[in-house]
């Protein structure tokens, strides 16, 4: 295997976390409500999904678990920014802040331990064409799941009829509910939709990314996904080419430490974070300049419907 | 037949003042029953929690001590949040604000220089934090990019500067190769008010901004911009108030505090620069400036409360064996109510019967 396979291979791992939780995030987004606590969701997914398949032996089953686990951190979120109308941002935060501790006292049990990696596909014949062959025909299922997802979100927003009420909801949630459409019910869906992808983006961590699970180890990975959203200015198309961008900055920055070239490590740690700050500068500076912004016009905004 | 949220014609003054208080009760309810869950009585580590460290003059102090970061944090916090500004990476602005203060007290260190060292540690500790927060202040303004993200993304590249430092340039050469910073000189070091305790001047210090914020708040032009630009920003536009300059504003207020928050947990309790200096203070800021109702009285009562809970968990975990993360399970629990009692400030339920609301077409 060369290194450039080698290399092309360790980006598409590193991608699919992002671009699991961030076309979810999406989603959620586009129905018109902003989920700050992506990193909550992500790593209650990890533990929760670590755990289950450590006592089943079964990746199928971890990755299940650490779906629902996302999907039921995020119902917390939907009941008090939809159910009781607290303010986004601030649910968001405590999401996360509430994930974080939670899963560390899940996974306290767990720390040390390893489990069985998830299965890469493997096709006579075509895996074994070289340079391509293990890059499209030789990954694990998390990741033609992920992108089918992204095909799925894409179809769906654009190409059916719940699609354009979820996205009418997103942008006019007044005339939506003035149509007679349940603006609360479906935000609540897509939220639970949103902490699905999350959880199963954390739960991919333990399960196919490393062999165990460590306190913490989503490291930022649910903000970025954030970042990610912006990025693609909504768009699920271009969510993939984001997500596949950061994956990148995060295998170059783990080679370049490998090659010793004398940078401080920190530096080069630092990359990942450092391309987002200056990604959404640049995104948002282009936006400005050019069509006005192309965020959900009620993204955030809380919506209580009147008699 | 469910039940939906109506607008109050008017905010509840009554449940203003109750909610923080509804809220604690409530998360003490569901501390027991995850006690309970983790096998533990649930009287007896409620009261490890939250009275034993009430009871003897040390843990007091030790209450004092990590309320100062906390109480400093959050009020600059709270300013931002007042106006609408969400400044989330409070945690990389005390940390920049630890480095750039201890950038002078490394640099004298061993020489003869004399009392102007902790001053001049404590502006540029404030400076640092400023600074720092200026970056996702400049970027939303300059360009529209989202301080959320911004302000949280610098978060972990600060953690990286520290410990690039204190590994690098900065170890202690007799320091056994731990990445620590040698011991700062006394002059580099915030005096303790007592002695055989940790309490210090800082705490004096946090009490002077909480009444300078209090009157910044309630009794300037600024602070009146600053809740008109959250509370009306359409208003606010029509009154000629500048918002971007806002934006720039509370984030270097926040910032700047954050920052001295920072040098003087490095100066005081620490002693000297190394990872690890916060166990998540500029996080734990944001629950207490909620709690507090963004109220810098408030939030003094709040950030006492909030110490309370994290010398209790180290109490709990040394003598109870409950895992430290119960803390952080906790205090998202409490943000959790808070945020939903306010949310009964400005509304209230109504039962909303099945044939009304089908007619209305809601589910």
């Amino acid at each position: 295997m060369g290194l450039f396979e080698a290399i092309l291979l360790s980006v598409i791992a590193a991608s699919t976390p992002l671009l699991l939780a961030a076309s979810g995030e999406l989603v959620v987004e586009r129905s018109g409500v902003l989920n700050l606590g992506i990193e909550g969701m992500m790593i209650m997914g990890a533990a929760c999904g670590f755990a289950a398949a450590y006592f089943t032996g079964s990746i199928t089953i971890g990755a299940i678990a650490g779906a629902a686990a996302g999907a039921g951190t995020s119902a917390i979120f939907a009941l008090l920014t939809l159910g009781l109308a607290v303010n986004q941002v601030a649910a968001g935060l405590a999401l996360t802040i509430f994930g974080i501790g939670l899963s560390g006292l899940i996974g306290a049990n767990f720390v040390g331990e390893r489990i069985e990696q998830a299965p890469h596909l493997y096709i006579p014949v075509l895996t074994d064409i070289p340079v391509v062959g293990k890059i499209l025909f030789g990954e694990d299922a998390f990741v033609y799941l992920s992108i089918l997802l992204v095909i799925g979100i894409w179809w769906f927003l654009y190409r059916t009829r719940a699609g354009l009420i979820l996205r009418a909801v997103g942008d006019n949630h007044a005339s939506a509910h003035a149509l007679g459409y349940p603006v609360l019910k479906i935000r609540a869906l897509a939220v639970l939709f949103g902490g699905a992808c999350a959880g199963l983006g954390g739960a991919y961590l333990p399960l196919a990314y490393t062999p165990f699970f460590v306190p913490g180890m989503t490291a930022g990975r649910g903000w970025i996904a954030l970042a990610l959203v912006v990025f693609s200015s909504w768009k699920p198309g271009r969510i993939v080419i984001g997500a596949y961008l950061f994956g990148a900055v995060t295998i170059l920055q783990l080679h370049t430490q490998a090659l010793g070239l004398g940078i401080p490590s920190q530096l080069m740690s630092s990359l990942p974070y450092l391309a987002t700050v200056i990604v959404l500068v640049l995104i948002s500076r282009v936006r400005s300049s050019t069509a006005g912004s192309t965020a959900p016009a009620s993204l955030g905004m809380v919506f209580v419907p009147d008699r | 037949m469910h039940i939906a949220l109506e607008r109050r014609a008017e905010r509840s003054a009554t449940i203003a003042i109750a909610s923080p208080l509804i809220a604690i009760a409530l998360t003490l309810v569901t501390m027991a029953i995850l006690f309970a869950i983790l096998g533990k009585n649930p009287i007896t580590a409620l009261g490890v929690y939250f009275l034993e460290p009430l009871s003897d003059v040390h843990s007091l102090s030790e209450i004092a001590v990590k309320a100062t970061p906390l109480v400093m944090i959050a009020v600059g916090l709270a300013l931002c949040y007042i106006a609408n500004v969400w400044n989330i990476g409070a945690e990389g602005q005390f940390l920049i604000g630890a480095v750039c203060g201890s950038w002078i007290a490394v640099k004298t260190q061993g020489t003869d220089a004399g009392v102007w060292v902790l001053p001049a540690m404590l502006v540029a500790g404030a400076v640092g934090g400023a600074l720092y927060a200026l970056i996702p202040a400049f970027c939303k303004v300059r360009f529209g990019a989202s301080e959320i993200l911004t302000s949280l993304m610098l978060v972990y590249v600060a953690e990286l500067i520290l410990d690039y430092l204190v590994r690098g340039p900065w170890r202690d050469p007799n320091g056994f190769n731990f990445p620590t910073t040698a011991e700062f000189d006394s002059v580099a070091t915030v005096p303790t008010l007592f002695a055989d305790e940790r309490l210090h001047a800082g705490s004096v210090i946090a009490l002077i901004v909480v009444m300078i914020a209090t009157v910044l708040l309630g009794r300037t032009i600024m602070g009146f911009e600053i809740r008109v630009v959250g509370a009306a920003p359409r208003a606010a536009r029509f009154a000629g108030f500048d918002s971007d300059r806002l934006v720039i504003v509370t984030f270097l207020i926040s910032g700047a505090l954050a920052g001295l928050a920072g040098i003087i947990e490095v100066a005081g309790p620490v002693g000297h620069l190394q990872p690890g200096i916060s166990p998540g203070y500029g996080f734990t800021a944001i629950i207490v400036a909620f709690l507090g109702r963004l109220n810098p009285v408030g939030i003094l009562v709040a950030g006492l409360f909030l110490a309370l809970t994290f010398i209790g968990g180290e109490n709990a975990q040394i003598s109870m064996k409950v895992p430290l993360d119960l803390t952080k399970v906790f205090q998202g629990i409490l943000l959790f109510y808070v945020l939903a009692c306010d949310s009964l400030i400005l509304y209230r339920f109504r039962l909303v019967t099945s044939r009304a609301g089908a007619a209305h077409g809601s589910v």
